[in-house]
């Protein structure tokens, strides 16, 4: 469905800055896959999804949308996408109905069919009750799903969302990945989007592509990259003198490393295979050997961690400049 | 990890290509003047919703007749020949319309700059829409309000002793009418090219419009300024449209002034056009 080969874009700002916005992403994408591209700010997900809508030609390398060439062929490639920027689609002066019934028309459904089109999304995303009001009258989130309404209507079998989900309360966004995903499967829609929100990509989408600066850093099913990027942490504490003991003995666990020993909190962190089976085990040996165990906890891995392995950085500070990043997205559950 | 606090719904179900998919009916052919069509209907729809918004664009012409007209009928009423407001309204009205379409097209790229600003315009650029119906379709939608001000003010200002040739004033109309897409297309371009500064467009829009506006002969007669502005006034394509919407409006069909105004006005759609077409394709970037 896309495939890239070395795209890159850079940006002229002045005679003597140029931004390397994308430096070298190379995908595939089957169809009928869920990819979710990650990264922090300013990483280059959205300059790659304007590449691969058409609206900017690439600096250099190549990409086939669709079976077209986004450079050679950008009318083709539009005829089979469906896009969800990151910024508002529907005009300010107009209303809500309006805007999507002349979406549907745009893209070729005839007037009943927009029509039938309508009263499905506008009841599937809540905003029924908003259908005359004028779109600079709507709130952010509900501007927000009227985007992505316009950005289904024609249903179309590849569709890009920039941040879809930005802005919405936890209600409506459940709501939108329930209609996502039946559409999804309906019309065996293959589909790209971006997302802030990690815990959203490591449960919905199949695949997550991870950006930092203009670069893919990893690219697999967010189960593989946290087993093996990330894997289990644990934290236990013991009494003062210990700490060194209690070190010794996790650093025996099957898969053991990062070991992290803060002696004046007499505390343990260390990376394991297993967490919730080495716990118990470190338990045991820890009461062979007379060390005390205070508390222990078992952390599973998130994306975040998968993204700090890799870059040393956490996404959630590195995505905090910006209202964009999610202050709720991936929460850290403690299962000990 | 957990979704605790996250709305998330069940996992993803994987794919099933097995499945028969659902289709929508796809696109007919597509040709420009659906295309075309499709963003005229676009951009009209907010103006028939709201038609008031037409009334206030009204008011701002019908102001300028109201406080502009009796000075001029003071000052020209000589020549304007014994009944008070007879020629000078034959004189200022069509001047008026002409106005009412230089301020209201030359204003519009400010639209398509906002669109610029919240993400409308790059969602109307990844659609299959033809680049030059963007642009068509917006120039041509301007021509419905202006009809519509236009039938306005010449109804508001029959009882004040304006006389109508039917023929003449609707040949007028529509040779505004292609002046207008023409300006239309030049304020289109002009947005998309300041689009990363946009107070320019108001700096040169306003630098632009007062010179072409008095150069043209439209409030006060050139006959009596020096001579290197009716020179200058020879280069302005606006001089000769207005010159042919008075002799339009007097019902004065065939002439060369109103041949000098088809061409300038035809022109101006040309040249418009092409520049807004070509603005148009790299608005993208
Ligand atoms: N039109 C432009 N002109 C100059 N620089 C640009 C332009 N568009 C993007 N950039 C720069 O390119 C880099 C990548 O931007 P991009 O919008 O792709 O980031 P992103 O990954 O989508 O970030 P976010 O999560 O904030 O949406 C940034 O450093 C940005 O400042
Ligand atoms: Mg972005």
């Amino acid at each position: 469905m896309i495939r890239t080969r070395s795209l890159t874009k850079d940006f002229v700002v002045s005679r003597t800055q140029t931004v390397h916005a994308v430096r070298g992403i190379s995908l595939e994408i089957e169809p009928g896959e869920l990819v979710a591209v990650l990264g922090p700010n300013g990483a280059g997900k959205t300059t790659t999804m304007r590449m691969l809508t058409t609206l900017i030609p690439p600096t250099s390398g190549t990409a086939t949308v669709a079976g077209h060439d986004v450079v050679a062929e950008p009318a083709e490639v539009r005829r089979q996408i469906g896009y969800v920027g990151q910024g508002n689609g529907a005009g300010h002066t107009q209303r809500v109905r309006d805007e999507l019934y002349s979406q549907g028309v745009i893209y070729g459904l005839d007037r009943r069919a927009a029509r039938q089109r309508c009263d499905e999304l506008l009841e599937a995303l809540d905003l029924k009750e908003l259908t005359a009001r004028k779109v600079s009258d709507l709130s952010g989130g509900q501007r927000r799903r009227l985007d992505v309404a316009m950005g289904l209507v024609h249903a179309p079998s590849l569709l890009f969302l920039d941040e879809p989900s930005t802005g919405l309360d936890p209600q409506n966004r459940a709501n939108l990945w329930e209609h996502i995903l039946a559409m999804r499967t309906a019309y065996d829609m293959t589909i790209v989007l971006t997302t802030h929100y990690l815990d959203e990509a490591d449960s919905m989408a199949e695949r997550v592509v991870i950006v930092d600066h203009g670069e893919v850093i990893a690219d697999d099913t967010a189960e593989t990259l946290k087993a093996n990027l990330a894997g289990d942490r644990i934290v236990v504490t013991t009494t003062e003198d210990a700490a060194h003991r209690l070190a010794q003995l996790a650093s025996q666990l099957p898969g053991a490393r990062d070991l992290v020993t803060d002696g004046a909190a007499a505390r343990v962190e260390a990376r394991v295979s297993d967490g919730p089976g080495a716990l118990p085990e470190l338990m045991r040996a820890a009461e062979q050997s007379g060390v005390r165990i205070t508390t222990a906890q078992v952390h599973r891995p998130t994306l975040d961690d998968v993204f700090l392995t890799l870059t040393g950085r956490s996404l959630r500070e590195a995505g905090s400049d910006q209202s964009t990043a999610a202050p709720d997205s991936a929460p850290r559950k403690d299962a000990a | 990890m957990s979704t605790a606090s996250a709305p998330a719904p069940a996992p993803a179900p994987a794919p099933s290509p097995a499945r028969t998919r659902k289709t929508l009916p796809r696109p007919a052919q597509r040709n420009l003047l659906r295309d075309t069509g499709i963003v005229m209907m676009r951009e009209l729809r907010p103006v028939l919703r709201d038609p008031f918004s037409l009334v206030f664009g009204m008011i701002q012409p019908l102001v300028f007749l109201a406080l502009f007209g009796p000075l001029l009928v003071g000052s020209l009423g000589g020549q304007a020949g014994g009944t008070i407001g007879g020629n000078v309204w034959q004189w200022f009205v069509p001047a008026i319309l002409v106005m009412t379409a230089l301020f209201g097209t030359s204003a519009t790229g400010s639209n398509l700059l906002f669109e610029f600003q919240t993400g409308a315009h790059e969602r109307m650029l990844v659609t299959p829409l033809s680049r030059p119906s963007l642009l068509i379709g917006r120039s041509l939608k301007e021509m419905v309000p202006l009809a519509g001000q236009a039938v306005i003010i010449i109804a508001v200002m029959m009882p004040f002793g304006f006389r109508l040739y039917p023929a003449g004033a609707l040949a007028g109309l529509a040779m505004l009418a292609v002046f207008g897409i023409g300006l239309g297309s030049f304020s289109y371009a002009l947005a998309i090219a300041v689009r990363k500064q946009e107070w320019m467009f108001w700096v040169v829009q306003q630098t632009l419009i007062f010179p072409l506006m008095i150069l043209s002969g439209m409030l006060l007669p050139l006959e009596t300024g020096p001579g290197w502005m009716r020179v200058a006034a020879g280069f302005n394509p606006l001089a000769y449209v207005v010159d042919a919407e008075r002799a339009l409006f007097e019902g004065e069909l065939v002439s060369s002034t109103v041949a000098l105004g088809w061409v300038a006005a035809l022109a101006t759609a040309a040249v418009g056009l092409t520049v807004g077409i070509r603005a148009m394709i790299r608005s993208g970037n």
